[in-house]
């Protein structure tokens, strides 16, 4: 896939080194930076619609998008802009998704988080919650059919969605056709403003794994290195055909459910744990104990990230919006069945 | 030779399976046991790995089907009863009929429901569910109502590029016989006359169109020539086929099964009044079932679906208006 900023990227081994991370830094990086012109977007009302943004998730989801290789397949949720990225999506589709240009993926017909490039791997989110899972099962199963090995599928879900019934129907359902699924949970401690304690009472979601029958892993979400390994170790364990992996994260949104929400409701005791901190000054932090960049060289990738954004989003800008009278009107494929019954 | 309704379906689903390696059945006791009415019989003996049995878990089964669509395979899906499907309804509407509209990337599943009454059924077991399916853009919803059509318009489903919702009635499944298959078949989105009239048009599809013209055969001994027009998809809806039939009879009553409460009967009535007013020479009426729950008892559930005795009851208030 076209990538605007050439971040090198090599499909990742278990563990992380020293270019590894670096890499998963730069897209945590420009996803941050992304989410932040988003955010400002939104308070100017340039952006019609919700906006959803990732802050405090980005090492889980980034972590994801190194692990997997192009030929693979992602169905992101709404905070995997630092996994879309590096998985290969083009920042242009993230930004024209945004701003409604008609020349993006979605062409102005599903907005923001609502993208992808389903012939290309990655999946385009319905807002019905663990309904991408056995999607993803769909196209790992066909794989299979067809005779192509070697792919894994990965599914993001909060911790929200372990409570609905397409997550438990699908995560059997893979565990039965042992499938190389990851079902990554991001368990952000809230479903919009419902606590956990509102959503589930085990102990600790990863136990789940067992009832499934398929492999449990825990990761804290906001240790970059870890997320690198335990993500990659679930990844690489499906693709050996040791079947489906439960990975589940813990780590805080430091931030609204969308942009329209203070996240008033979040308990000040979890901005002072361990899954409360900010993902990305973790690995900055890291990054310069490591001694694997220098402050100014930080700096410098900042600044170019954000002269990007900011070029990209003046072009975007200026692209054509949907015209609704060049619109064709037709939810399906076969034309020869399209039907009107309005009054010409 | 004669072959069944049911018989009709599973002879599709072979074709399919033997014609094009992209096709696989997805569903609840289909493989060896071959579903629970047997549409797919002996076919996983013969299209191994192919004929699928899946968990009791309807909203992953057509997830997975619509991923195995995207890669580009042509799944079957057969739910048991056409009223679990409720429980897949999610991924049929919003995951696999928005998918093309979104990407542009078609979305192949055929979706087959076992819809309709039998007596002692009740209610979990007998619904038509193709008014609401019908309501979502983004399906092709099918109705067949007879044996022909069953194996022809689901050996077309297979091969269409967008999901079908195909509706076969399991009334019709050991009722109805034919001589043999077809070797052509109308195209889907064209409506038949079932038999031609002059005086009322009864408009239905399925098992109804079974009702409506033995309902015509009656009415006939006094006098009365009804043409009785089965729609066989009521999505796309043939509207020429239906107002062509208006003008000539300038009477119209629609029949179905479903629930009468913003159904395939009220659209017709709709588009017909909105678009043939003047084709009219008395106010369009139609028939469903009762606004109730399907009832289990053949006492109750005889009188809760229309019938042959009931649909000419019907035309006769309108052929005396």
């Amino acid at each position: 896939m076209l990538q605007t900023l050439s971040i090198p990227k090599a499909p990742v081994p278990a563990g992380a080194d020293r270019d590894t991370y670096l890499t998963a830094y730069r897209f945590m990086l420009l996803a941050r930076l992304l989410d932040d012109k988003y955010a400002a977007l939104y308070r100017a009302g340039k952006i019609q619609g919700g906006v959803f943004l990732g802050r405090g998730q980005e090492a889980l989801s980034v972590a994801i998008g190194v692990s997997l290789k192009q030929s693979d397949i992602f169905a992101p949720l709404i905070r995997d802009a630092a996994g879309r990225l590096a998985f290969g999506e083009p920042i242009l589709d993230a930004i024209r998704t945004y701003l409604g240009s008609s020349l993006g993926p979605m062409r102005g017909r599903d907005g923001n988080v609502h993208r992808g490039r389903p012939q290309m791997g990655l999946l385009p989110m319905i807002s019905h919650l663990g309904a991408m899972i056995s999607v993803v099962n769909g196209m790992l199963f066909a794989r299979r059919m067809k005779g192509i090995p070697g792919s894994v599928g990965v599914a993001s879900i909060g911790d929200g969605a372990t409570a609905t019934g397409s997550f438990h129907e699908a995560l059997n359902q893979a565990a039965i056709e042992k499938l190389p699924l990851v079902l990554v949970v991001a368990n952000n401690q809230y479903a919009y403003s419902t606590p956990n304690l509102r959503e589930f009472v085990c102990a600790n979601l990863a136990d789940r794994a067992v009832g499934y029958g398929v492999a449990g892993h825990e990761v804290d979400g906001t240790d970059l290195s870890e997320c690198l390994r335990v993500i990659g170790e679930a990844v690489g364990n499906a693709r050996a055909g040791q079947g489906p992996q439960l990975v589940v994260a813990s780590l805080l949104r430091l931030c609204g459910h969308g942009e329209h929400d203070d996240a008033g409701y979040v308990d000040p005791e979890f901005k002072h744990m361990q899954l409360g901190r900010d993902c990305l000054k973790v690995a900055e932090a890291e990054l310069l104990r490591q001694q694997w960049v220098e402050p100014a060289e930080l700096a410098r990738w900042r600044n170019d990230n954000i002269v990007q954004i900011e070029e990209l989003v003046a072009q975007v800008q200026h692209e054509p919006t949907p015209d609704p009278f060049g619109e064709d009107w037709s939810a399906i494929s076969s034309r020869h069945l399209g039907e009107t019954h309005e009054i010409e | 030779m004669s072959l069944t309704y049911l018989e009709a379906i599973r002879e599709a689903q072979a074709h399919a399976l033997r014609e094009d390696p992209r096709v696989f059945i997805y569903g609840q006791d289909v493989g060896s046991f071959g579903g629970a009415f047997k549409a797919t019989k002996n076919l996983s003996k013969e299209f191994p790995g192919r004929v699928l049995d899946a968990p009791i878990s309807e909203d992953a089964i057509v997830g997975l089907a619509v991923g195995a669509a995207i890669e580009g395979l042509r799944p079957i899906v057969e739910m048991q009863f056409a009223d679990f499907s409720t429980v897949g309804f999610n991924q049929i509407v919003n995951q696999a009929a928005t998918l093309f509209w979104r990407t542009n990337l078609p979305c192949p599943i055929t979706v087959r429901l076992p819809c309709g009454g039998t007596a002692g059924s009740g209610p979990f077991h007998s619904q038509t569910m193709e008014a609401i399916y019908a309501h979502y853009p983004g399906v092709i919803v099918l109705t067949p109502a007879t044996v022909e059509d069953a194996y022809s318009m689901l050996i077309e489903a297979v091969a269409l590029d967008d999901p079908v919702v195909f509706c076969e009635h399991k009334f019709l499944y050991y009722h109805l016989k034919a001589d043999k298959l077809p070797n052509e078949a109308l195209p889907i989105g064209k409506a038949r006359i079932a038999r031609e009239g002059r005086d009322l048009t009864v408009v239905t599809y399925s098992a109804m169109v079974h009702e409506a013209l033995a309902a015509a055969t009656e009415l006939s001994a006094d006098g009365w020539e009804i043409e009785v027009v089965d729609l066989r998809s009521v999505k796309p809806l043939d509207t020429d086929t239906v107002m062509a039939s208006v003008a000539r009879t300038g009477r119209l009553l629609c029949v179905g099964e479903a629930w009468p409460w913003g159904g395939v009967t009220a659209e017709i009535i709709a588009r017909v009044a909105s678009e043939g007013y003047d084709l009219l020479d008395a106010p369009p009426q139609r028939l469903n079932a009762k606004d109730t729950p399907v009832p289990f008892h053949p006492n109750l559930w005889t009188a809760h679906r229309p019938t042959a005795r009931s649909v000419a009851e019907a035309a006769r208030k309108i052929l005396r208006t």
